[in-house]
């Protein structure tokens, strides 16, 4: 695809968001922004625990994606897609954050913490806290929908080290076989923990990888919302005709390390701040024509909502120790 | 909209009178499964060579014909994707049951039944349900050698989240299964390759028999001898003929590993004083070591007469040379030697 027919494409979609949608779509990236921010703040200051996995930088694909799908639609998602939770449908700044701190009213009672965010009312099918982990579980989310006979579709997403793993290849050749109707985002932040993707593959694009599969692959800009937007929307188009899987990659940048531990030898300051100079949410606001004074406005609504959350999380209660069997089975 | 045909708990027989109709082992494993994909169109199958094949050991023959490729699903050799599949598909409200085609193959899938299966209820606040069953053949005794013989039940029964079922009988496997199938939580379900030709009476019609109740399979006073799977058999065949020298075993198979239904097993040691416990896995972090606990830690252990003892597969691979693989796993003889030798009081 040439780049001036991209860009007539990607202007076509914009205009279908008009103005408001638009602008909604900036404003839930800034929240992302703003709840990773925050996450991480609060880390620092000892409030919340564990480790976390930071997409700060991310934002425009975890908008995009989802806001080519439907509510009815399935999620499955890795640990670094604080993102995703919050792009998707129905989802709540308040059980998130609430779950951060490890809180009864959190989406998985405290029990899961930030890599396991699953909110399944939603059908977000949760995330996972093993590269690929969830990817062979599509499968069985597009069997189902294809036994069902729905039009619903599965997007599982996860990133560029996950495509190494066996579970993938499996996962990616019995979607194939099957045609089911499943969406495979990889999302390439450029290094799983500290592999650079150049170094842990030979083929150029990770997209490439679907032709083992006689599969469409397509790589996108993962910073512009709306180019991922219409990559998934093509995707799910061709799930809900009964097409098969796509693979898309979203090509990015994790600006954060890996996990709270990461000293980040692997990488340049350089490098990082070039990337940077591709912020997904400054980019999309210049895009959308927004002054200064309004995107300050909007962030500052951002990390107000957030702020709120930390306030319902903070005044929520424990889980009570004896509850602590719950949940092993049911 | 038609109302989806759905099997439930409620309209099953618990138990009933197992009769007179004799099948074998594999057939009624056959009969269960046919018998779900028809009562319950959550229901289906998937796995190597289960479709026209009808699976490695026949336990599919003509279901695929009979239901179609949709529901009798043949995959690729793919123990992690069947497994991430039934994950996926019982998360997204079906009720697959997946077979693997040996015991030893599992070893694929672990990250999915291990960090997926039996932990995502538990990780979401107990907001989710994977309702599947993995379907295995585990066992030695057919000269496969170390790569076709595992017996790794223990594995799983060391995952909360998991349950494990070992049926040693054509009517238990039916009832099993089909219960198993009915349960919200992710069953591994292990068969034996050297039951499946084993007949025995089931009642036609579906029924369940309820995970988590053990089984007095022979009464006797002298001693309490557990065992599972095909040594269930071999612990019977045992007691046949340590009668004859008027030594009375009490042979309990517990069914569901986990969960243990150690209460008559308790009863059963409280009146024995003498307790033997029989497995074919390895002897070192088996069930066994379980079992013997739970009898230690129980009321029990002050009836306790002598030591409680273990009979189990050496801590070895299994070998393919005949003899060896016969000396590799508890034998008939064996069962008895050390049968008698509790009872008597020599240990």
């Amino acid at each position: 695809m040439s780049r001036s027919t991209q860009s007539k494409k990607e202007a076509e979609h914009l205009a279908e968001w008009g103005a408001d949608g638009a602008r909604q779509k900036l404003g839930l990236m800034m929240l992302i922004r703003a709840f990773e921010e925050k996450a991480e703040e609060l880390f620092a200051l000892g409030r919340v625990h564990g480790t976390m996995h930071l997409s700060i930088g991310q934002e425009a694909t975890a908008v995009g994606a989802a806001s080519a799908l439907r509510r009815g639609d399935y999620l499955l998602n890795h640990h670094r897609g604080h993102g995703h939770c919050l792009a998707w449908f129905d989802s709540d700044v308040d059980a998130m954050m609430a779950e951060f701190m490890g809180k009864e009213t959190g989406y998985c009672r405290g029990r899961g913490g930030s890599m396991h965010i699953a909110n399944v009312e939603a059908n977000n099918l949760g995330a996972n806290g093993i590269v690929a982990g969830g990817v062979p579980i599509a499968v069985g989310v597009g069997l189902s929908i294809k036994m069902r006979q729905t039009d619903q579709v599965c997007m599982v997403n996860f990133g560029d080290g996950a495509s190494n793993e066996g579970a993938f290849h499996e996962s990616l050749n019995m979607a194939s076989i099957w045609k089911l109707p499943v969406i495979y985002l990889c999302e390439n932040n450029q290094y799983a923990m500290s592999m650079p993707v150049t170094k842990a593959m030979t083929v150029a694009q990770i997209s490439d990888r679907a032709a083992a599969y006689g599969i469409p692959g397509v790589t996108v800009d993962g910073n512009d919302p709306v180019a991922v937007y219409e990559a998934v929307a093509a995707a799910a188009a061709r799930a809900r005709a009964g097409q098969g899987p796509t693979l898309v990659e979203s090509q990015t940048y994790r600006w954060r390390g890996h996990s709270k531990s990461d000293k980040q030898a692997y990488r340049t300051r350089d490098e990082v701040k070039e990337w940077q100079q591709r912020d997904p949410i400054l980019r999309f606001a210049a895009r959308l024509g927004l002054s200064d004074a309004e995107r300050e406005a909007m962030r500052q609504a951002a990390v107000d909502r957030i702020n709120a959350a930390v306030a319902f999380a903070e005044a929520s209660p424990e889980p009570d120790v004896r509850t602590i069997m719950d949940g092993v089975y049911a | 909209m038609t109302t989806p045909k759905l099997l439930s708990l409620e309209n099953l027989p618990v138990a009933p009178p197992a009769g007179t109709r004799e099948i074998t082992y594999v057939e009624a494993v056959r009969e269960a499964l046919r018998q779900a994909l028809t009562a319950d169109e959550r229901v289906f199958l998937m796995g190597e060579d289960i479709g026209v094949y009808g699976g490695a050991f026949g336990a599919t023959a003509g279901l695929a014909q009979e239901f179609g490729e949709g529901r009798v699903i043949d995959t690729p050799i793919s123990e992690a994707g069947i497994a991430g599949a039934c994950v996926g598909a019982a998360l997204a409200g079906m009720r697959p049951v997946g077979e693997i085609q040996f015991m030893d193959f599992v070893t694929l899938s672990m990250e999915q039944l291990v960090l997926q299966a039996a932990k995502i209820r538990f990780m979401f606040g107990g907001k989710a349900t994977v309702p599947m069953v993995l379907r295995m053949p585990g066992g030695s005794g057919t000269g496969a050698a170390a790569q076709h013989s595992e017996s790794l039940e223990n594995w799983f029964v060391h995952v909360p989240g998991l349950k494990v079922v070992m049926p040693s009988t054509p009517y238990d496997v039916k009832g099993l299964l089909l219960a198993a199938i009915l349960d919200d939580n992710p069953v591994i379900f292990v068969e034996h390759k050297l039951l499946y030709k084993t007949k025995g009476p089931v009642p036609e019609a579906p029924y369940v028999v309820p995970l988590g109740q053990s089984r007095v399979a022979r009464t006797g006073q002298h001693l309490t001898v557990i065992a599972t799977s095909l040594m269930v058999n071999r612990a019977l065949e045992a007691a046949q003929k340590l009668a004859g020298e008027g030594i009375e075993c009490e042979v309990i198979d517990p069914r569901t590993l986990n969960p243990l239904d150690e209460a008559p097993i308790v009863a059963s040691v409280k009146k024995t004083g003498r307790a033997l416990v029989v497995h074919e896995a390895v002897r070192t972090g088996g069930y066994g070591g379980e079992l013997v606990s739970r009898i230690v830690d129980s009321a029990a252990f002050d009836y306790l007469e002598a030591p409680v003892r273990r009979l189990t597969g050496l801590d070895i691979p299994i070998p393919y040379n005949r003899n060896l693989e016969a000396h590799a796993v508890p034998q008939v003889d064996a069962i008895v030697a050390e049968a008698r030798r509790l009872a008597r009081g020599e240990v």
